[in-house]
């Protein structure tokens, strides 16, 4: 009889040293206690809604609709949330409930920063320490989130160690978190890692679908034909499918950053060009030589960084539920610049992944479908890369 | 019965951690060779892993290094024949999950057996997850060791009852790296250890002085010492055999007297 709990299929599981054991089964039993108590949701709620701005809005994006020529657009703005993403819904969350089991310090590890941002957001509003680890080469890619979270008064921690981006951040705040568990809740950013964090993680962040599905039904009476969301570790994008996975007609689509290209060694497309294993306390899907060394990866986009992809989304691409998409740096910024012109909204290089697909696919699908691209971010922490991309420099 | 037991028959264990392939696999087999000679009673053999997300910076640089110089676990395996040729005490390796797991667990645990590995410690394969190769590694006589915590608290007699081996205990929260003091109560941890099982325990993370290496000893069955042993590579490189040597001896009079 298997003790292994939190599997997906086969994905998932606890592969974490004995020494932070204790502390996930303490986090899923606090979650256990804590996820249908009314008195939790009551002040997960009035945070969502009146400190985050939730429900966030679903866009008819009429004009983008129109150029595309195909399928009709919904955007859900996740981008419109204070701080500027999706990852403040799962950070309300996680710091609401460490909060619970009396930790006082947060740790997290960052790509984009966004994550980052938001945990020290977090902190700031409730009273807690926190410590953020981002890869040296991240800080640089995104110099004006670590002001953000210096402002917001957390403590940075560039990581120098192996690629210097987000998988050397996660790696870093798995040790900071052995060394300290006591006081200290690990504010893990993604639907990854050991269990309980894939399911706490999408939990929280299922709030997106439970709203989504709601306004398009309210707006069209029907479900959507796709969802399409990008997928770095599959925050948003899980919990973009979450409540359309029973409804076997929408068409549930991750965009995963291919940086130059999935035939080239330059790319972050996990379930593209992965192959299954275990890291970061989860058996997924993972960029890796012959030999399990795990492959520094690249995309441009910082948020999209990551070798992995979470445990659910594997077992999504397993089954078949879910479809998996390489989409190129360049696709990424064209649709970055094309939804900016055309609709008047900067989008986070991340989500211009989902919106680079939606661009391809929605002309081939017919004017009476409904398409729905989640919009995770803002972008306007993308605007010097995107300019030195494009060969023009300038300071933020 | 296990050939690690060996280890500990004349008295308290003294273990050292060496990287294979740090700087290369010379100078590992040298510095092996040297630790046999002042005796080290067991010793671990790092496979190196990209990530190695339970180690501190000294043996996450022995990792790169290691990586750098284009080891692989085949080139280990071959290594590890090499040495069986003279070497009896009872080798272990060290590595992560992902490691086996993409080799192949039976072709890995295969291999093991046949080059004459003895056992294998994997610190991000918990009690919970040891279905994922004690069956295969049982098959071929390779002990799965266990690692106890010091926030393991209740699960310290269920990992005992089921150990193989021997049983590595943590000395500290965090991960591997030299430490001035060591505040963990390792005697109430044995002692509940003991109640368990008859399978040998030593203690391992932060130890790098002979006084430290004596009282976790005389707490237990032996010492364990990582990154001490690492500086002396990371220092040395290819010239670090003789300082290893050194040093094992002297780690290994200061577990005698425990």
């Amino acid at each position: 009889m298997s003790q292994s709990k939190g599997r997906f299929g086969v994905h998932g599981g606890q592969y974490i040293p004995e020494t932070l054991m204790n502390a996930v089964i303490e986090l899923e039993e606090a979650y256990n206690k804590y996820k249908d108590n009314p008195e939790f949701n009551r002040e997960l709620t009035e945070l969502l809604n009146n400190y985050a701005g939730r429900p966030s809005l679903l866009y008819y994006a009429e004009k983008l609709t129109r150029e595309l020529g195909g399928a009709k657009i919904y955007l859900k703005r996740e981008d419109l949330n204070h701080t500027g993403s999706h990852k403040i819904n799962n950070v309300l969350g996680q710091a609401l409930l460490a909060k619970k089991m009396g930790k006082t310090r947060l740790i997290a590890e960052t790509g984009a920063g966004q994550h980052g941002v938001a945990t020290a957001t977090a902190a700031a509003l409730l009273d807690m320490e926190c410590v953020v680890f981002m890869g040296e080469e991240d800080t640089k890619r995104q110099a004006l989130n670590v002001y953000r979270m210096r402002l917001l008064g957390a403590e940075v921690i560039p990581v120098t160690a192996g690629t210097a981006t987000l998988k050397d951040a996660v790696s870093e705040a798995m040790r900071e978190w052995t060394k300290r568990i006591e006081d200290t809740h690990y504010c893990l950013g993604s639907v990854m890692g050991p269990h309980p964090f894939p399911t706490i993680v999408r939990d929280f962040q299922a709030v997106i679908s439970r709203e989504a599905r709601a306004q398009i039904l309210e707006a069209e009476g029907r479900l959507p034909d796709a969802v399409i969301a990008c997928v770095g570790g599959g925050s948003n994008a899980i919990g973009s499918f979450y409540h359309f996975i029973p409804d076997e007609g929408v068409k549930l689509i991750g965009c995963e950053a291919a940086g130059r290209g999935i035939d080239t060694f330059e790319t972050a497309a996990t379930v593209n060009t992965g192959r299954i294993g275990i890291f970061h306390g989860m058996k997924s899907y993972f960029c890796q030589d012959e030999y399990g060394q795990i492959a520094p990866v690249y995309s441009i986009s910082a948020g999209l960084d990551y070798p992995g992809v979470g445990p659910e989304h594997a077992h999504l691409h397993d089954i078949g539920r879910a479809e998996y998409v390489p989409v190129t740096d360049d696709e990424a910024v064209n649709a970055f610049e094309y939804l900016s012109r055309t609709e008047g909204i900067i989008p986070a290089i991340e989500s211009s992944h989902a919106v680079a697909y939606a661009m391809k696919l929605a002309p081939t699908m017919d004017k009476d479908k409904i398409i729905i691209i989640t919009i995770s971010g803002r972008g306007d922490k993308d605007c010097a890369a995107i300019a030195r991309y494009r060969g023009e420099d300038i300071h933020e | 019965m296990s050939k690690i037991r060996n280890a500990f028959a004349d008295g308290k264990a003294f273990i050292p951690f060496i990287t294979c392939g740090d700087p290369d696999l010379e100078t590992t087999e040298k510095v092996v060779r040297a630790a046999v000679e002042n005796g080290a009673d067991l010793i671990e053999l790092g496979i190196p892993f990209s990530d190695p997300t339970a180690e501190g910076p000294v043996i996450q640089g022995a990792n790169i290094r290691a990586l750098a110089g284009g080891i692989t676990t085949d080139k280990i395996f071959d290594f590890v024949t090499k040495l069986r040729k003279d070497i009896t005490i009872p080798l272990v390796f060290m590595t992560y999950a992902n490691v086996v797991f993409s080799y192949g667990a039976e072709r890995f645990m295969k291999r093991c057996n046949e080059t004459g590995i003895d056992g294998i410690i994997l610190p991000d394969l918990p009690f919970e997850e040891k279905e994922e190769f004690a069956d295969v590694a049982a098959k071929y006589d390779v002990d799965l060791i266990s690692l106890i915590a010091p926030t393991s608290a209740d699960r310290v007699a269920m990992i005992a009852k089921d150990a193989t081996g021997f049983i590595y205990v943590v000395s500290s929260l965090g991960v591997t790296g030299v430490r001035s003091e060591i505040n963990t109560d390792i005697g109430s941890i044995v002692k509940v250890i003991r109640e368990n099982t008859d399978v040998p325990c030593a203690v391992g993370f932060g130890i790098s002085k002979p006084e430290q290496a004596e009282k976790m000893a005389g707490l237990s069955d032996g010492a364990i010492v990582g990154s001490a042993i690492i500086r002396l590579l990371e220092k040395y490189g290819k010239d670090a055999a003789p300082y290893v040597g050194e040093y094992v001896k002297s780690m290994k009079d200061a577990v005698r007297k425990a």
